[in-house]
């Protein structure tokens, strides 16, 4: 290996390895490039769902026929819904910032298997692949909703069969990088890095590995089935052959409830970094937020049956479920009290990515106190299946993870990229962003509550002004992640190159190393000795 | 690594762990033609936890390696018992 060349003195950017081009990338092991190749397939999917819900949003301006029909609608949604749920938010922050940043941050030179690693990545790609020939093969796009509820979802005549497939490939990535994950965080954490000295991020990237590890196993099997009863009839969710659609929604859930903390869970971890950097404080109660981490993951498992109180549980699962469903608040309301304590009297640092953290504070209460409402069995049933679930969902999944995500991602982009983002543009795309997003999640909980169904793609007249503000808070809401995106990838290419190891006084491990990083991240493995948050001013 | 101790399983004990999977599925069989009712599926389920935990012993060498890894396993399975229970809490009370 040539001097010049050298994995301790050139960046990961730079290294040249056994191939050149795309090809160095597609086919690289260095867990930062490999986070960057998430990176790169997210923002472009997103940027593909997020022009299906403008659509919608526009199509709901008024009520009738506006730009679409109902098939088309029904299309739309559901494409809409399986990008971003299983391309965008479950992998996300893990498959993206766990990557790149986890060996960092536990002083390590990579994830404990890199071949398996990428294998994680091409099973994701491969997925996608297969869930895009849905939309033009067949008998046309599936139209189930991302849920693919039992008996519809194998009594369509549309082309279910590819997105159940394809969503059940991109499981395979998601438990291969679980599986890493653990390994990494046991075996190759820096001598002296206890498990009560490791930095939160980590931690909550640990408890999410075990839900990908445990849960999303079921949802294979589960999708499988589906595929079994469309081809062969099985009977085993159709109650025409004697079985039990309730069955499909019990499996669909025990997943898909449990993934929603694989969504939330790293998200909250980024935040724990990022408060007490911008907050010029030791975070309060570390042990309680790692804690509190494993009970939500812990918690978490047993309290799908929420999504299912109008389905025909029996009562005595309904009490069961809304009783655990107020559990899991608890520990989630632990971290915000934690992340407010850190704030109180710390030296506030109003910068991007602090904006982003605190707004997702804010956005996030509203969707976890909305949350009780649905957990609630009296109120669940007047708001079930309607806009208020929407709202609901919108404000925790792109509330949390999608704030997370963008405060994550103006925290570590300088580490990342050996560049520096134009702050004046990015605090505008979030001023605007913001605005947007509440304008048109906000109304969405008033429609609800009114009885307008989810779903749907024409309402009743009576719906008509909600609507119309929602829908023009979601071009809003664009025209911020339009201004966002835009200023990152510029940055990302031309903008001003930085090679200050720490910009924002962080005293986690990843902002000891290179700017941008070497390909071995650490020339010497540190030894551990102070704790992740320990400012002393 | 080098430095780990590799447990050798003799051919005997292999044949015995052989032996006894083939002796359990046979049970699992023959416990069918019993009229049981919903006794049925859990004498089923019983003894297929009991083979699992045979190949996980001997097979997967649970049974040679340290403590923890036996505590990681029994956590994810007190996990799987714990789901059961709760969808139980539906399928026994409707």
């Amino acid at each position: 290996m040539s001097e010049a060349n050298n994995a301790h003195n050139v960046s990961y950017l730079e290294y040249k390895g056994q191939y050149k081009g795309l090809l160095a990338w597609i086919f690289s092991t260095d867990h930062k490039r490999i986070g960057l190749l998430y990176l790169y397939t997210m923002l472009f999917f997103f940027s593909v769902a997020a022009i299906l819900g403008l659509l919608m949003k526009t199509q709901l301006i008024a009520p009738g026929y506006t730009i679409m029909g109902p098939q088309t609608y029904n299309s739309l949604f559901t494409l809409h819904g399986i990008i971003m749920i299983f391309v965008i938010v479950v992998p996300g922050l893990p498959a993206v910032f766990g990557n790149f940043f986890l060996p960092i941050m536990i002083g390590a030179k990579d994830v404990a298997f890199p071949k398996l690693n990428l294998l994680s990545w091409w099973f994701y790609i491969i997925g996608i692949l297969i869930v895009l020939t849905s939309q033009f093969m067949g008998d046309g796009p599936p139209d189930t909703g991302w849920t693919f509820y039992a008996p519809y979802s194998f009594r369509t005549p549309t082309n279910v069969l590819p997105a159940v497939f394809g969503a059940f490939v991109m499981g395979f990535s998601s438990i291969l990088t679980g599986i890493n994950f653990v390994v990494t965080i046991h075996r190759m954490r820096a001598p002296g890095m206890t498990w009560f000295k490791m930095p939160l991020f980590p931690w909550t990237l640990y408890g999410t590995a075990w839900i990908q590890i445990l849960a999303t196993p079921v949802i294979g099997i589960t999708l499988l089935l589906i595929v079994a009863e469309r081809l062969m009839g099985i009977g085993i969710f159709d109650p025409a052959l004697g079985g039990d659609p309730i069955l499909y929604q019990h499996l669909f859930w025990i997943y898909s409830h449990p993934a929603v903390y694989i969504m939330i869970l790293p998200a909250m971890g980024a935040i724990s970094e990022i408060i007490p950097v911008f907050s010029r404080k030791t975070i309060f109660g570390y042990k309680a937020i790692v804690l509190s981490t494993l009970a939500i993951a812990f918690v978490g498992y047993f309290v799908w049956g929420h999504h299912m109180f109008t389905s025909g549980m029996s009562g005595r699962a309904l009490y069961t479920f809304s009783f655990l469903t107020f559990l899991v608040a608890i520990p989630s309301a632990i971290k915000v009290f934690n992340w407010v304590s850190t704030m109180h009297k710390g030296s506030l640092q109003m910068q991007t990515p602090f904006y982003w953290a605190v707004s997702f504070i804010f956005v996030f209460m509203i969707g976890g106190l909305s949350g009780l409402v649905l957990g609630s069995l009296a109120t669940n049933v007047h708001v079930h299946d309607t806009h208020f679930v929407v709202a609901h969902f919108h404000f925790i999944v792109f509330g949390g993870t999608g704030y997370a995500f963008m405060a994550a991602l103006h925290y570590w982009f300088p580490k990342m990229f050996g560049r520096m983002y134009d702050m004046n543009w990015a605090n505008l795309g979030w001023g605007i962003f913001f605005i947007g997003f509440n304008t048109l999640y906000l109304p969405m909980f008033y429609l609800g509550i009114m009885g307008m169904p989810r779903r749907y793609y024409d309402y009743l007249p009576d719906f008509h002004g909600g609507n119309i503000v929602s829908s023009l808070g979601a071009w809003v809401m664009v025209s911020g992640i339009v201004i966002i995106f835009a200023n990152l990838i510029r940055s990302a290419r031309h903008g001003e190159k930085t090679t200050e190891k720490n910009p924002w006084g962080g005293k986690t491990l990843e902002w000891q190393v290179d700017t941008p990083p070497t390909l071995e991240n650490f020339e010497e493995i540190p030894t551990i000795e102070k704790g992740p948050y320990e400012f002393e001013d | 690594m080098s430095e780990e101790k590799h447990h050798i399983v003799s051919y005997r004990t292999h044949a015995f762990v052989l032996l006894a999977l083939l002796v359990l599925t046979g049970i699992s069989v023959a416990i069918t033609q019993l009229e049981m009712g919903p006794m049925n599926t859990l004498a089923a389920m019983i003894i297929a936890g009991i083979k699992a935990a045979i190949v996980l012993a001997w097979f997967m060498h649970l049974k040679f390696e340290s403590r923890f890894f036996a505590f990681m396993v029994s956590a994810v399975v007190v996990v799987f018992l714990l789901v059961l229970l709760v969808t139980f809490f539906d399928y026994s009370y409707r």
